[in-house]
């Protein structure tokens, strides 16, 4: 660190540079959600008068058991493709990281879904999973003919397991670069020790993760809050209301349902439960956050 | 806000998530653009010029921008401007513009409950004298076409363009292999659909996953049971409509057919959007299907030779033994809608009633639509249809003039709060998740408005 005086002047001349992502985080982010907190006190179907109704929206929203459902959802979903999700994503990621050339090979394949829109693959999978013309169906496996998007619980597992395709690369890479960081003097050190490759795993590699797996899980959390265009492509909430998450219920009340109101509760239920959900991540790994277990450091 | 049946909603599922990216990226540019200029939003017509907003779509556009060429090289001194919108684009952007003061002089809609909630606010001037001063216009065009332009008793919408009823399909060749006729009782297509399933095919074709598919069958099972009055209750509010017994006598007979296996396997798995509902009947696997006349097209242009060899073939709903629905009554879109905006200036007004009296429905614009394979809503306009299309454009030409009422689709009757309400529990009704009883239960408690 160097000396206070120094670091207090170019903060001074350097502040400036706040000001854009500020005129545009204000613009684009705090200015519509004043606009949205004033809208969930309204009444509105889009075209008509806004009204004031106090706080019949909130009462409305918070007493609808749909609310409490999408809220099932949107937290059943979180949690499972969080529980596929990050196992996968460590094992290929410690796969990958090794120096050997057809793992590298193999890394180009798996990051492939990196590639793709979330609506490409909605719409790929859809067709995929058709049961009439489908993958089951063209190649003749019965076990792939199913009512995937027509069931429920078929179709939240369809939903897991698209959203899990789709961002395991992603995680993959995040913890690749993670377990090159890892001081090779560690399992050199352990080696002596006559740990074998199971348990420097565990014991090295794993608990080196650490702060990985936070940031991984907080952007998977922080994500499956906002998870709409997938499912919105893929089934559109349904069957009935199965897999109708938060998101997508605020756009199908809001846009759908014309009712400006209810949807803006909504939108502000997202966004604290986000917000908590971020902050609660960030506290697990916090308590020792200024603690290091680099080399060295 | 599942759309009119037009034949161009069928693609609407399939772009939505690309326009609504391009709605998003817009946002922020219409936002700055409306700042810094602050006088004519996009799409907005200059001084002295009248706006329409259409929407995009082959053979459609092609026609839309015929018509409004035609109209202002006729028409020098008043000019209209047409601007073209996907159709889910239109659907939001047509709301936020009206409710803004900023709408199109012309407002295109699909009349019913869209059209009650314009009507509602004052946002469309009433018709109804104009159509006296001009008894050609309204006499021209066909009758079934004018109650989903009319709210409490007065015209605010000009019928154009095409009808597009819901009809029901089926295979001929299948028909011939397992030796049966079309049905033409309800009885009589639940005999026919152990027939097909013993024959290992489909007897019905359902894109359930869309559910306005779903929502068909109903149209026409509570219309064939207890006549159009079933559902013009329900339209009009009144409490418990949805009680009506022969509502629920629709819905238990529509549990029968799922019960039985009358859906193709999976149905509830099949999105309409990709046409895969039709090609199981073009393909042979599934005997029948009812969906809109634009299917028609679809299939003619996907299915090989399945349209031009004569193996499609087409009947009117089934009756109900006992029902006291009329067989002949027509269920579908009766036709596009125009209306006038009534934040229009005067000037504006004049030249978009001159579009709607002359440009639309012209010589040339009908004789257009009757060559893309259509049916244009003016009566006589079947002396005109030759080719190959002929037989199934007298066919809807008939079923829309020879009914006796005609019930509007019913998500696009009701307002679109009450409508979405509506697809939902279709769905868990064909899902066999809620009973009849539990259907109308949670529908009676829907407000109308």
């Amino acid at each position: 660190m160097t000396s206070g005086s120094v670091g207090a002047r170019q903060q001074g001349s350097l502040s400036w540079l706040v000001l854009p992502a500020l005129v545009l985080f204000t613009a684009f982010g705090v200015i519509p959600l004043i606009g949205v907190l004033v809208l969930s006190f309204t009444s509105w179907n889009g075209i008509g008068e806004i009204t004031l109704i106090g706080f019949g929206n909130w009462v409305s929203v918070l007493a609808d058991p749909a609310l409490v459902h999408s809220l099932g959802v949107t937290f059943l979903i979180m949690a499972l493709s969080w529980a596929v999700q990050t196992p996968l994503s460590i094992l290929v990621g410690v796969f990958i990281a090794g120096q050997q050339r057809y793992r590298a090979v193999l890394a180009v394949l798996y990051f492939t879904p990196l590639l793709l829109s979330s609506a490409a693959i909605a719409i790929t999978y859809k067709a995929l999973l058709d049961p009439n013309f489908g993958l089951g169906a063209s190649l003749g496996i019965p076990f792939l003919v199913q009512n995937w998007l027509g069931d429920p619980v078929l179709a939240i597992a369809t939903v897991v397991f698209v959203v899990s395709w789709q961002f395991i690369p992603f995680h993959s890479l995040i913890y690749q670069g993670a377990v090159r960081q890892i001081p090779a003097s560690l399992y050199e050190a352990a080696r002596i020790d006559g740990a074998g490759r199971v348990r420097q795993f565990f014991s090295i590699t794993l608990p080196q993760l650490k702060y990985t797996l936070i940031t991984s899980s907080t952007l998977m959390v922080a994500g499956s809050m906002a998870f709409f265009d997938l499912i919105f492509v893929l089934t559109v909430g349904g069957p009935s209301d199965a897999t109708r998450v938060l998101a997508l219920d605020m756009y199908l009340r809001g846009f759908r349902g014309n009712m400006m109101g209810p949807a803006s509760v909504i939108a502000l239920i997202i966004v604290v439960v986000a917000v908590l959900l971020a902050m609660g991540i960030q506290r697990l790994g916090g308590k020792d956050a200024g603690e290091s277990q680099l080399e060295g450091a | 806000m599942r759309p009119g049946t037009t034949e161009i909603d069928v693609e609407q599922n399939r772009f939505s998530r690309r326009s609504f990216l391009a709605m998003a990226m817009a946002a922020p540019l219409g936002a700055s653009a409306l700042a810094s200029c602050g006088t004519t939003g996009p799409g907005q017509a200059g001084a002295g010029e009248a706006s329409v907003w259409y929407l995009t779509g082959q053979p459609q556009e092609g026609l839309r921008k015929a018509s409004v060429d035609a109209f202002n090289a006729a028409h020098p001194d008043g000019q209209l401007a047409a601007t073209f919108f996907e159709n889910d684009a239109y659907k939001t952007r047509i709301r936020t513009a009206v409710g803004a003061n900023q709408a199109p002089t012309i407002i295109w809609t699909w009349g019913g409950g869209g059209l009650r909630d314009y009507v509602n606010n004052g946002q469309v001037d009433d018709l109804t004298a104009w159509f006296d001063q001009n008894p050609d216009v309204r006499s021209r065009r066909f009758d079934t076409a004018f109650p989903a332009a009319t709210i409490d008793g007065k015209i605010y919408a000009v019928p154009c363009e095409q009808v597009s009823p819901i009809v029901m399909f089926y295979n001929k060749q299948l028909f011939e292999q397992v030796g049966a006729q079309p049905p033409t009782t309800w009885n009589e297509l639940m005999a026919l659909v152990p027939v097909f399933n013993d024959a290992g095919i489909a007897p019905f074709s359902l894109a359930g996953q869309s559910r306005w598919t779903n929502m068909m069958w109903l149209e026409f099972l509570f219309d064939r049971q207890g006549g159009a009055e079933v559902f013009d209750a329900i339209a009009a509010g009144q409490p418990n409509a949805w009680s009506h017994p022969a509502a629920i006598a629709g819905l238990t007979k529509v549990q029968d057919l799922v019960r039985a296996n009358g859906f193709v396997n999976g149905f509830q798995s099949i999105a309409a959007d990709a046409n895969a509902d039709q090609a199981l009947m073009h393909q042979g696997r599934a005997a029948m299907m009812l969906h809109g006349a634009w299917t028609y097209g679809s299939m003619k242009e996907e299915g090989g030779d399945f349209v031009s060899s004569g193996k499609l073939g087409w009947i009117p709903f089934p009756a109900i033994e006992g029902g006291a629905g009329d067989p002949s009554t027509g269920v579908g879109n009766p036709a596009s809608f125009v209306a006038l905006s009534s934040q229009a200036s005067e000037e504006q007004k004049a030249i978009a009633l001159e579009y709607f009296k002359t440009g639309l429905l012209s010589d040339a614009d009908v004789d257009g639509w009757v060559a893309s394979g259509a049916v244009p809503i003016v009566k006589g306009v079947d002396s005109k249809f030759s080719g190959p299309d002929a037989p199934f454009q007298q066919f809807v030409y008939d079923s829309a003039t020879q009914a006796t009422s005609w019930v509007h689709s019913w998500d696009q009757a009701l307002l679109p709060g009450p409508a979405e309400q509506l697809l939902n529990n279709i769905e868990q009704l064909f899902s066999l998740s809620i009973t009849p009883e539990q259907f109308a239960t949670n529908m009676n408690a829907v407000p109308s408005s």
